[in-house]
């Protein structure tokens, strides 16, 4: 069922953007076209290019938002990735995320 | 004898039927018609009609919605928690189904339950949140009936209502509805203080107008301990039954509200994000109960200020009601959601 509605119709989360949508619509209440010009703009790139996993797959990737990890071919030891890259993204949409506050917090930083 | 081609399509219980354009063309009509003859909103426009039976008419396996136009996918009660376990559930789906966000909860789906595992719970969650990148919330159900006898410490309602002891029964979901707002709220301060992006009241409303006042009341507790708190209310069916009656919410009577009546109240509790249900009649057709879904949420969705996300499941949104819900038909409901209703997510 899932992964029927992932492949009809989803963002693709980490593939792409949904990830960086869904966090809009969450915590802001933002509506789908208000939170997908919202993310396109901090990421400067088009609303559409939000739902392209080869448009994303870079900009994720010079952003360090965090990349979608599989084989031997795409691995990024040395790159910001789950809470690393959740501080990195709290930043860039100008959002509050509340596990990245929590672990600053924790953490004495 | 006809002589149109004959179109696989599916029944409301899974099962494969064939129709004709024509045929499928009358059940569009009729469902729509029975949404209006129910709950007095507006027909679907001609063209949303058409559209709907060209997602309905084609002979493929899949459909899907236009490049540029994907939602944000919730994914409630995320996993089957049997073969990965449940942080590896989130993972997968993370990393394998593009999750847009996943969704922690206990086998058990009931706030009441959850309160006794509490604290197993925000470990799990606060372990979660250090691996995944994609928002985390934390799921369950309102669950009013668990708090009634023999289950819970309240007079059960459904025996006390056939004997006309109504003021009794009223009483006890007032009791009941007033424990599983603390219990909710318990337990969204509590994951929230573990570090979860959102709280999700899933099948809010199923039992009737006292579960959606709890349910209400929740969340605008919610709103005003956990400011920052993503809260997601999910309904249950199209129409809040009056299991009481007299129940309101800043003066609206919550019984026999309409999805389009139901999102402004959530709304005004302080929830983010709204997931209107509606049951499919498991007799009818695919077209039949598409029609009808699309006819009832239409306005929901043009009238909301938050997003909305559909509830697609088995046995609501148009989904048949089977266990093993085919793709031919999950695909359509979700593409007609997306293209007819302008769905911020499913």
């Amino acid at each position: 069922m899932s992964a029927t509605h992932a492949n009809a119709a989803g963002m693709g989360g980490m593939r792409a953007a949904g990830d960086l949508v869904a966090r809009m619509q969450m915590t802001r209440g933002m509506r789908l076209p208000a939170a997908k010009r919202y993310v396109a703009e901090k990421l400067r790139v088009s609303p559409s290019d939000l739902s392209d996993p080869v448009v994303m797959h870079d900009v994720r990737g010079a952003l360090g938002l965090g990349r979608i990890c599989y084989g031997g071919a795409a691995l990024y030891p040395d790159q910001p990735s789950a809470m690393e890259a959740k501080f990195r993204i709290a930043g860039l949409l100008d959002v509050p995320v509340n596990c990245v506050d929590r672990f600053r917090a924790n953490a004495g930083l | 004898m006809t002589t149109e081609q004959r179109i696989p399509t599916r029944l409301g219980d899974g099962s494969l039927l064939t129709l004709t354009r024509s045929e499928m063309r009358a059940d569009v009509e009729a469902g729509v018609e029975a949404a209006v003859k129910r709950s007095h909103v507006p027909p679907l426009k001609a063209d949303e009609m058409d559209h709907l039976l060209e997602i309905c008419a084609s002979r493929a396996r899949f459909s899907s919605v236009d490049i540029g136009s994907e939602v944000v996918l919730s994914i409630d009660g995320t996993g089957g928690q049997l073969v990965a376990g449940r942080q590896g559930d989130l993972l997968t789906f993370e990393q394998y189904l593009g999750a847009d966000i996943v969704e922690l909860y206990h086998m058990d789906y009931s706030y009441k339950a959850v309160k006794t595992v509490l604290p197993f719970e925000r470990q799990t969650l606060k372990n979660a949140q250090q691996a995944l990148t994609v928002p985390v919330q934390y799921g369950a159900m309102p669950d009013l009936g668990r708090y009634s006898r023999p289950d819970g410490p309240i007079a059960n309602w459904s025996e006390l209502l056939p004997l006309g002891r109504v003021a009794e029964a009223r009483a006890a979901q007032e009791e009941a509805a007033e424990m599983a707002a603390h219990d909710i709220t318990f337990v969204a301060e509590g994951v929230w203080d573990a570090g979860a992006d959102a709280v999700d009241l899933d099948t809010s409303g199923a039992a009737g107008d006292a579960d959606l006042l709890a349910a209400l009341v929740a969340a605008r507790e919610i709103r005003d301990r956990c400011p920052g708190i993503g809260i997601e209310i999910g309904m249950a069916s199209e129409m809040v039954l009056g299991m009481h009656g007299e129940l309101e919410w800043h003066g609206v009577r919550l019984a026999g509200l309409w999805p389009h009546q139901q999102v402004k109240l959530a709304a005004e509790a302080g929830a983010t994000v709204f997931g209107p249900a509606v049951n499919v009649n498991s007799t009818k057709s695919l077209p039949w109960n598409l029609a009808r879904t699309l006819t009832l949420v239409k306005p929901c969705c043009e009238e909301s200020t938050i997003p909305i996300h559909m509830n697609v499941g088995m046995g609501v949104g148009g989904v048949p009601m089977a266990v093993r819900a085919p793709v031919d038909a999950v695909s359509r409901a979700a593409r007609a959601c997306v293209d007819i209703l302008r769905v911020d997510g499913l």
